[in-house]
């Protein structure tokens, strides 16, 4: 589904990619974790299609079209989508407009009709309770007033309402609780299915005791430095990233 | 030829306009009217047309506009249509007494809508003038600066008819009153019409007010409306400014709002030439709440100018000023917004922001906020934006499958939406909902069924 090959990228002259391997096949979760810096959060945006990142060198396949020529969009269209660390308040543009205008723009890229307006309601309805999201969130402006917790489920929602072929979730764990975790962990494994993918990017190796990855990668530095199964994680969550620094700098 | 030098030519073509046609000017006015006309244009002569020198017009230069030569400046036209012929307003389902200024005259409906419940009266300001005198002589010229203000000034010397409105003590109108300002003309033309309205202690009232030019001439309008807004009364001013490129619209709103009133003006500027918004809100009693709130889309070498004054006179009372704008190509704004807030004026709060959405390089704004406070203990905030759309929300929306060019217009038209939705009349809020969002995707926006075609961007 993606393979990304000897990925570089670069903001105004510094490069924080350097040179990125990684292939994801259908009905995979990979995990990418690494400290703060290693360059997770860039990747995450270079495959959404950020376009703040210069592209120094490499390239990106999905579903054999390269990635790159793509603007943010298209990939959209395409069936990519980005949880964001960070996502954004909107005032002004209702929840329900935004989400309408999204799916129906990807309907129209798919050749189908725009949903009516019943069954845009029913799906709503039954994709908030899988996230078990706020009736009154869906009537305000995207995320205006969110608290953190309530941000992340609604990008989950989202998720679920555009139903993505290749899903990435930057930082999704972070500033949640554990229930929050918890619903949102639900809201990833209820989506998974076996022509899906998902990229989970997180910091902690908590979020990996609810979704279960079937590869693990350790960004550090611009680089992919381990790949292993579920257990990097743990080895990682009791060693710290102190001991693959050292790993690396022996090599 | 200096600037001066021109303007001293410019002037001397106004007051020459003005003493070779007095007695026409005077004809069919009473006296208290007319007995004001020499000393307005008095003052005219001595301040001149405003142009860039002016602190107050340092953005704004109207000698261009002034400049160019009008066939008709002071008589009505002939023009024989029924209004509903030409005119068919479409904003659904609101319900409204519709009256017309043609070339700023009253237009004699052929159903007259002078018969309203509550003891109501909506006239032409001519024939008010004769019929009320010791009512409008109470108002007319007293919240108006025919002293200081040129154009104000200029209005006063050559006004002959306008728009009338009273509200007895204690009435609220069963509907809206919706004044069409129409320039039609087969030849380029000057209007200064004179509006009054006098809401009584008490009283209640919505106007609701359409610029639209008809015919693909040059005009230049140069407006005052006054407004006496009485204890406790209520007023809600709508505006909706929408003529072609070949026009300049001044536009000089002077309020008095008495104890405990309510005002809230909102100027939508959908299109125009060269636009300058002049408000004058004077708070002259305790209490009072004044929101003056405004909208502007510009595009091309449009210019839109709004200039604010607030003047906090007594303690207690609220003011807000929100000006937003969206510009484009070459399209360049100004805003000035100032907040006197005067010794005894104590617990005043005042609030002002202009915020801008420039979409090019070449698209320009110059705000100003000034604040003049002489009382110790109130409340007061400025603040201004001008920049692009927000870079972050924009990939936010794209990444969801939004294309750029809708997801740009998604967040246009919820930066308006903050004017809009201040709008307390609901239909006319979905109106210009409709009007704002045709406006900003390049469409018409005109009225669907609008026989004038003002907003055409093809046109002119």
């Amino acid at each position: 589904m993606l393979k990304i090959k000897n990925l570089h990228t670069a903001i105004e002259g510094t490069e924080i990619l350097k040179g990125i391997d990684l292939e994801v096949n259908k009905g995979e979760i990979h995990a990418i974790m690494g400290p703060n810096g290693s360059g997770k959060s860039t990747l995450a945006s270079v495959l959404a299609g950020r376009e703040l990142f210069e592209i120094t060198q490499g390239e990106i396949i999905y579903e054999g079209k390269n990635l790159l020529e793509m603007n943010p969009e298209e990939r959209a269209k395409e069936g990519i989508f980005l949880g964001f660390q960070y996502p954004v308040e909107i005032p002004g543009v209702s929840m329900m407009n935004f989400l309408k205008t999204a799916l129906n723009e990807q309907r129209k890229h798919k050749g189908m009709e725009p949903l009516k307006s019943s069954d845009f309601l029913k799906m709503v309805r039954e994709k908030k309770e899988l996230v078990q999201i706020d009736s009154n969130l869906t009537n305000r402006s995207v995320n205006e007033g969110f608290s953190g917790g309530e941000k992340k489920r609604n990008e989950i929602f989202q998720m679920a309402m555009l139903n993505p072929k290749l899903s990435i979730l930057d930082e999704t764990d972070s500033g949640l609780d554990i229930d929050a975790l918890r619903i949102v962990a639900n809201g990833v494994n209820s989506l998974k299915s076996e022509d899906n993918a998902t990229i989970v990017i997180t910091h902690y190796q908590r979020l990996l005791n609810y979704i279960i990855p079937d590869k693990v990668h350790v960004l550090y530095e611009g680089k992919i430095v381990k790949s292993g199964d579920k257990n990097l994680a743990f080895e990682l969550e009791n060693k710290g990233y102190e001991w693959l620094a050292k790993e690396v700098s022996t090599e | 030829m200096s600037i001066d030098a021109q303007s001293i030519d410019l002037k001397d073509r106004y007051l020459d306009y003005f003493y070779k046609n007095l007695e026409y000017l005077k004809d069919g006015l009473p006296a208290y009217i007319n007995d004001k006309r020499e000393k307005a244009i008095q003052t005219f002569q001595k301040k001149g047309i405003p142009h860039n020198k002016n602190e107050a017009y340092k953005y704004t230069d109207l000698n261009s506009a002034f400049e160019k030569q009008y066939k008709n400046y002071m008589h009505p036209k002939k023009i024989d249509f029924n209004l509903d012929d030409i005119f068919k307003c479409d904003v659904p389902e609101l319900n409204t007494h519709v009256v017309l200024l043609l070339n700023g005259w009253f237009y004699e409906n052929k159903t007259p809508r002078r018969q309203l419940p509550n003891g109501v009266i909506i006239s032409s300001f001519r024939e008010a003038a004769n019929k009320y005198p010791s009512l409008i002589k109470k108002h007319y010229n007293q919240y108006a600066d025919s002293e200081s203000e040129s154009l104000t000034a200029l209005n006063t010397a050559f006004a002959q008819d306008g728009v009338f409105l009273y509200v007895p003590e204690g009435k609220v109108m069963d509907k809206p009153v919706q004044i069409i300002n129409l320039l039609l003309d087969e030849e380029d033309g000057m209007a200064q019409h004179r509006n009054l309205f006098v809401i009584e202690e008490s009283g209640e009232a919505k106007v609701i007010v359409c610029d639209h030019t008809l015919s693909e001439k040059n005009f230049l309008t140069n407006s005052v409306t006054e407004m006496y807004v009485g204890q406790n009364a209520n007023l809600d001013f709508d505006r909706v400014q929408n003529e072609h490129n070949g026009s300049t619209q001044i536009s000089n709103i002077y309020l008095h709002q008495e104890k405990d009133s309510n005002v809230l003006s909102n100027t939508i500027t959908l299109h125009g030439g060269l636009v300058r918004n002049n408000f004058y809100m004077q708070l002259k009693g305790e209490n009072c709440e004044n929101q003056t709130l405004g909208l502007y889309l510009g595009d091309r070498s449009q210019h839109i100018d709004n200039y604010v004054h607030i003047d906090h006179a007594f303690p207690n009372c609220r003011s807000n000023q929100l000006f937003k704008g969206v510009l484009d190509d070459m399209a360049t704004g100004a805003f000035s917004g100032r907040i006197l807030v005067r010794q005894d004026a104590q617990k005043t709060e005042a609030y002002q922001a202009n915020n801008n959405i420039l979409l090019t390089d070449d698209a320009k704004m110059n705000s100003k906020p000034q604040l003049e406070i002489y009382a110790d203990d109130v409340k007061c905030s400025h603040g201004g934006t001008s920049g692009q759309p927000n870079e972050n929300a924009l990939f936010y929306l794209r990444s969801r499958g939004i294309p750029y060019k809708e997801a740009q217009l998604l967040l246009m038209y919820a930066f308006a939406h903050e004017i809009i939705g201040q709008i307390r009349t609901p239909p006319l809020q979905d109106r210009i909902h409709e009007l704002v969002e045709k406006r900003l995707r390049g469409e018409l926006s005109r009225c669907n069924y609008c026989e004038i075609d003002c907003g055409d961007p093809g046109k002119n």
